[in-house]
């Protein structure tokens, strides 16, 4: 088979795309590839800002749009950001937009990351409590792994510095 | 160092060819994206707010604490030329949103250029950390601590559920996003990257062109960084991307011992045309270029070509880009005139014998 692009040299990758139930098949040469760059990143002139309106216009929470209680379109108090401009965007306005947008935007977190809750670094100075906390998590799930690996030692060092951190909590 | 150095100087710390699987991994990028409590996101920000969180980061930058790590210069974007910033994105050292589309942009480059930090581009600071081979954690290491730096003396955008909270719902929680630039042209040649790329994208990875999002693969070069940023540790992210790109540089190692050793006789064919049109050529377009710069690396890499070095290669990367061409002429040029111009220049490297001493 020869290349769908050139017709000239012979087809050496062939590639199957699916957007949206789509199929698309493409058989082409390698230097034809290398030119169209979009067979292999799928992302070619369609920015994520088009895929994330997507996201958001299907979405059942299309509902959110607006206050249950009020009845008024939602919107961020401090921008004024509206979740229908948000869901154009596809941006946030300021960093209080992801208070006043709340839970509503579990869904798309999920489909975006598969998960709604950060767990990583924390801000040193301003985490303070947190990250006391979250140290506390990781420091307690060793201390299982410890004891069900009968490395008592190390577990019993675990105890010590949890206990140690339970007490600079309860000071704070 | 100053302005005009950034722009002449061809060679960032990430060209050096150093580190971990310099063969294969031409470099490593780590970028955090962080914004400030209480000041609108600079899409929606207004010149004079732009220009506080330009003020606020700048003064933590120019502090001693900074200092004492990395010695940072100042460009805002509004006193650059769009030529210069053309260097600036083809260097990798700004994004083609901060040149072009950011209002009260600026960035703060260390002397060898392997940080880079971004101010009001999508979010209002965003790190970024560029080093030579495969070096992923050392790339954290530097770019978590001028991260602590800068939270000591800013107050950043932070929620308990959230956390780091970023302009684009994409980059939220550690807003860090890691990437290798990978040379595979083994893996293209055995038909074997359509697989793999497919099989990244269900580990929560991506690949990407050189030049990021929507950019294309050219010369064999492919950009792989992680996609989630929310529910995953900072650590978590780097060793999944540290364990699927090690996955990749064994397979490529693996297709070019294959080549080698089948199709020997094709291959160094291939290696020694694309040598000779580019010792030889009078004009090349940037496309024809790449792939033969990719076919002259993989000589190189593989012992066929034995003179010449890669770091020559790396080096061509950035300055048979237009904008560097252009900026080395001194001029506007035509698509022509750099054609030529292109050629020449590779022409002179790639049979200039000696080594580049940096």
């Amino acid at each position: 088979m020869n290349c769908e692009e050139c017709g000239k040299r012979p087809a050496t990758l062939h590639l199957t795309k699916i957007v949206n139930g789509e199929k698309t098949e493409y058989h082409i040469c390698e230097h034809c590839a290398q030119e169209k760059g979009d067979v292999f990143t799928g992302f070619h002139n369609f920015s994520i800002n088009n895929l994330l309106s997507g996201l958001l216009k299907f979405d059942p929470m299309q509902k959110g749009m607006k206050d249950a209680t009020t009845n008024k379109p939602l919107r961020c108090e401090t921008c004024g950001l509206t979740y229908a401009q948000f869901s154009k965007s596809g941006r946030f306005g300021c960093s209080d937009c992801y208070t006043f947008l709340g839970d509503r935007l579990d869904p798309l977190f999920r489909r975006i990351h598969g998960n709604t809750q950060h767990i990583g670094k924390v801000p040193e100075r301003t985490g303070g409590k947190l990250k006391i906390r979250k140290e506390l998590e990781q420091l307690k799930q060793a201390l299982q792994t410890h004891v069900a690996s009968e490395e008592f030692e190390k577990a019993a060092e675990m105890r010590d510095r949890i206990r140690a951190l339970e007490q600079k909590m309860a000071q704070s | 160092m100053s302005q005009q150095q950034f722009m002449q100087n061809p060679w960032s710390n990430w060209m050096k060819g150093e580190g971990p699987d310099p063969d294969i991994v031409i470099s490593t990028r780590l970028r955090i994206a962080r914004n400030l409590r209480q000041h609108p996101f600079p899409l929606l920000a207004t010149d004079s707010q732009g220009e506080e969180v330009v003020r606020k980061v700048t003064e933590v930058a120019e502090s001693d604490a900074m200092r004492k790590r990395h010695h940072l210069q100042v460009l805002q974007m509004d006193q650059v030329n769009p030529l210069e910033k053309r260097v600036l994105v083809e260097k990798h050292l700004i994004s083609p949103h901060l040149a072009e589309e950011s209002r009260k942009g600026a960035v703060l480059l260390s002397s060898d250029e392997s940080v880079s930090i971004m101010v009001n581009e999508e979010d209002h600071i965003r790190i970024q950390v560029l080093l030579p081979g495969f070096r992923l954690n050392e790339a954290w290491e530097i770019g978590t601590k001028i991260d602590d730096i800068f939270e000591k003396n800013l107050n950043y955008a932070f929620d308990e559920t959230r956390g780091y909270l970023t302009s684009c719902p994409t980059n939220v929680g550690t807003g860090i996003r890691a990437s290798v630039m990978l040379h595979l042209p083994a893996l293209v040649m055995t038909q074997q990257i359509s697989r793999i790329l497919q099989a990244i994208n269900q580990v929560g990875l991506v690949v990407r062109g050189i030049y990021g999002e929507g950019s294309e693969a050219l010369g064999n070069l492919f950009q792989l960084s992680n996609q989630v940023t929310l529910g995953m540790s900072e650590s978590d992210i780097l060793s999944n991307l540290y364990g699927v790109a090690r996955q990749i540089i064994e397979q490529e190692r693996v297709a070019r011992t294959y080549l080698l050793e089948h199709t020997r006789v094709s291959l160094e064919d291939r290696i020694f045309r694309s040598y000779g049109i580019l010792m030889y050529a009078r004009t090349v377009e940037s496309k024809e270029a790449a792939q033969r710069l990719s076919d002259v690396r993989l000589g190189i890499d593989l012992g066929v070509i034995p003179d010449v070095s890669p770091l020559v290669l790396n080096e061509l990367l950035v300055t048979t880009q237009p904008g560097f061409l252009q900026q080395h002429a001194g001029q506007k040029l035509t698509p022509d005139q750099r054609d030529e111009r292109r050629a020449r220049l590779i022409r002179e490297r790639i049979t200039d014998r000696q080594e580049h001493s940096g």
